[in-house]
């Protein structure tokens, strides 16, 4: 079994996994609401209806990534939330507000259901913003500069772009006819806004992190930060290439563009946290020092080993049932 | 500018009180759907599903509620009270864990099963899906009343440099006051739903909606709460017994009781003054506590002199307690008059329905009521014996809590009156919403009968 010593890098791990899942699975519902049109009811339904039987459980991601950060390493859980206090208030008045305008814009007359787009669209914007604002700070360890603001932006208007990218996959392959096509024509322009925002951090980030900088040019790490960037922007650019051909006849390959996205996210992802591992903070607590207790961790580890593939095993399912284009989003 | 430590508190029990509302409905709720579900599965009457329909509508806007509130309060821990997680996060942080790994992915997955999968799934497995949603909300209760009850009456741990470690996590889980705690407040949200539903039908019988649904609802609610709230008078008193036993300066606040003394009467009502150490305006019943307490008319009970510097705020205890155990008074007498003249099929009177749609959110208020009892009863303390609440606060500026604040009150007090303001309108619409279409049932056939082809080549 792990030794109490493995015991935080497998914590750090399934943290990594949460937060990476996180992302692609509520990026992508994000994704719909940063996109949703306020001029086409007809296609808002639609949108909402293919992100209705999953947002939920999607989110749930996000809690127990916090959750997995509060327990396996609260200390700096307290370094972090308190640092990134006020966005992170933000965000989730952001989540707060996206999560019930989907279900109030269901059950209201048709007079509010417009308003309640309107906050949907609002939430996803603020939430997306936020938690690209907090990785920007994350990543510049929260000092206090110019610098660190400006870079915060960029990673801002970054993630929502990302969000967006994955969201507008996410629609290609999930509807058909003309929402289709605006989704791709929204999946061509954020795929060049995310390549240039990749660019811009891989050439920011080292230069204003000493600690980034060295990490990625001592090997072994350094080969891997090489791959990184070029796997991403090849891949950014066959999906343009796809885009291009999109749509195909009797629909195939609709589900690529959707699957380069992610690849693309999990690469860019791992790229980041190898950065900065073992940090967890960067500069100042390693997964070490902010570990919680052995027999703390090792209760929660048993309980994670059997539960975490139940999980994942319902979360397949869940996508099997609702497998296919969307249809319209009816209660029983 | 109030201090960090007040505004603090403030934030922590908005958020709080905000969000035990919704899990004070759908924990309830959950089990009646699964109730609905069977029923229409073992009759076929469509009337079940008219009712499932529109009481999974319900289900869905509160727990969206309740997700989006509790996500919040995840992120309070550490922003607002670090002291708490370095002093006892080993032990709050794997309950917390397992209620995210046990029960919020189980919940929230299967929701969409069940809201959205009537149509892709066989019955069994919709009725599945609903099942475990219930399970799902009932688990997330039991992990988080356990480290509630763990906060209230720690064991199974030692302290080492001021760090709480595990010892025995089953005596953690399985402290002294968590089985009370746990069935209390489960029977609390029965009796929760049970109003609610009974309201909400009545409104809907009120403004003409002579339909089967909302009284064949209504009749099944007002059953439940007659028969629960019986039992959680029941466990009630046994929670208080254990409280007296671990916490007697709760009980003593809870009864306004400032000397050690025998024979001692129940308050109906006074002014607490804390300044004085008495109460003003008393009326009382004599040696009536005593017997609760101890069965013995003159039995002795600890006074709040005793705990100087170590109990809670007297006023807000005393008064918490009163309205809750008043509204389940008054649960209690408005459920059997309903049941006794449903029983005998009398038709229910324009009092009876407009008391019962008073009553709708009773539950509400006697859960918040019941939660301000305990929780400001554990007050200095955040741990009892263990972490004082002053000890645990953050040193963020006060202007950025008084920010964060504003904000939650804000979109919370919003968020609360779109809320009501829905389920009212969803109940003027409810005829709407039940309907069945014609697909539906046809779909609903295919699944229902078994496949003969498919069985025989097997």
């Amino acid at each position: 079994m792990i030794a109490d010593a493995n015991l935080p890098i497998f914590f750090a791990g399934l943290m990594a996994l949460s937060i990476i899942v996180y992302a692609i699975l509520d990026g992508y519902d994000l994704g719909v609401g940063i996109l949703l049109p306020l001029n086409n009811d007809q296609q808002a339904d639609q949108m909402i209806a293919s992100i209705g039987p999953f947002w939920d459980a999607n989110e749930t991601w996000l809690v127990l990534a916090v959750g997995l950060l509060l327990i396996a390493f609260p200390s700096a859980h307290n370094v972090i939330l308190k640092a990134l206090y006020i966005p992170s208030a933000i965000m989730l008045v952001g989540l707060i507000l996206r999560g019930v305008a989907f279900d109030f814009r269901a059950k209201v007359a048709q007079v509010n259901k417009h308003r309640w787009n309107q906050i949907f669209k609002l939430g996803s914007w603020i939430a997306s913003a936020s938690q690209g604002y907090m990785l920007g700070s994350f990543v510049m360890g929260f000092e206090d500069s110019f610098m660190a603001y400006s870079f915060a932006a960029l990673s801002a208007v970054g993630v929502t772009c990302a969000y967006a990218l994955i969201g507008s996959t996410w629609l290609i392959l999930k509807t058909t006819d003309d929402l289709q096509l605006r989704a791709i024509k929204w999946a061509k322009r954020m795929g060049k806004i995310s390549f240039i925002g990749i660019i811009a951090v891989c050439i920011a980030n080292p230069l204003i992190n000493q600690f980034v900088f060295e990490r990625w040019t001592t090997p072994p790490f350094a080969y891997f930060m090489a791959i990184v960037p070029f796997v991403c922007f090849t891949l950014l650019f066959i999906g343009n290439l796809v885009l291009k051909q999109l749509p195909l006849k009797d629909d195939s390959g609709c589900w690529l563009p959707f699957l380069i996205t992610v690849v693309v996210f999990v690469f860019c992802f791992c790229g980041l946290a190898f950065s900065f591992y073992p940090y967890v903070v960067p500069g100042e607590l390693t997964i070490w020092d902010a570990a919680s207790a052995p027999e703390s961790l090792r209760f929660i580890l048993y309980g994670a080993l059997i539960v975490i593939p139940c999980i994942l095993a319902y979360t397949v399912f869940s996508y099997r049932v609702f497998w296919g284009k969307v249809e319209d989003l009816r209660y029983y | 500018m109030a201090d960090v430590f007040l505004l603090s508190r403030l934030q922590f029990a908005t958020n709080i009180s905000f969000h035990i509302l919704f899990p004070s409905i759908t924990i309830a709720l959950g089990w009646f759907l699964f109730y609905f579900k069977v029923r229409f599965n073992i009759s076929g009457h469509p009337v079940w599903m008219r009712i499932y329909r529109f009481w999974v509508k319900v289900f869905a806007l509160s727990f969206a509620l309740g997700v989006v509130s509790g996500i919040t309060m995840s992120f309070q821990f550490g922003t607002n009270w670090p002291g708490y997680m370095e002093t006892v996060g080993n032990i709050a942080g794997p309950l917390l864990g397992y209620e995210v790994l046990t029960a919020f992915f189980l919940e929230a997955t299967f929701l969409g099963v069940m809201l959205f999968g009537i149509h892709r799934v066989p019955t069994w497995l919709h009725t599945l899906a609903t099942l475990l949603v219930a399970v799902g909300t009932t688990l997330s209760a039991f992990w988080i009343i356990a480290l509630n009850s763990w906060m209230q009456t720690p064991t199974g741990y030692e302290m080492r440099d001021g760090v709480a470690h595990a010892l025995d996590w089953w005596a953690i889980i399985f402290n002294p006051s968590f089985p009370f705690r746990l069935s209390h407040v489960l029977l609390a949200s029965g009796l929760t739903a049970s109003f609610l539903i009974a309201g909400i039908s009545s409104y809907r019988i009120i403004r003409g909606d002579n339909k089967k649904a909302p009284r064949l609802a209504l009749k099944t609610a007002v059953f439940v709460a007659a028969l629960l709230m019986p039992l959680q008078i029941f466990v009630g008193d046994l929670h208080g017994l254990n409280t007296l036993e671990h916490q007697p300066q709760k009980v003593a606040a809870m009864e306004g009781i400032w000397d050690t003394q025998k024979g001692v009467p129940l308050l109906l009502f006074a002014v607490p003054d804390e300044k004085n150490h008495s109460n003003h305006f008393e009326i009382a019943i004599p040696n009536i506590t005593s017997i609760i307490l101890t069965h013995d008319p003159d039995g002795e009970v600890q006074g709040l002199n005793d705990f100087i510097g170590e109990h809670p705020p007297v006023a807000p205890v005393f008064y918490g307690f009163r309205i809750m155990v008043g509204i389940g008074m008054l649960m209690l007498v408005i459920a059997w008059f309903t049941s006794f003249k449903l029983i005998r099929n009398k038709p229910l009177s324009k009092g009876v329905l407009y008391s019962l749609v008073g009553m709708s959110f009773s539950g509400w208020i006697a859960t918040l009521a019941g939660w301000y009892v305990t929780e400001i009863g554990r007050q200095p303390y955040l741990v009892s014996g263990l972490l004082r609440t002053s000890d645990a606060v953050t040193d963020i500026a006060p202007e950025n809590v008084m920010f964060t604040f504003i904000l939650y009150l804000t979109v919370y007090v919003g968020l609360l009156i779109a809320y009501l303001h829905t389920l009212f309108l969803m109940a003027r619409k409810a005829v709407e919403i039940e309907e069945i279409q014609p697909e539906e049932r046809l779909q609903q056939k295919k699944f229902s009968t078994p496949n003969i082809t498919k069985g025989a080549t097997l």
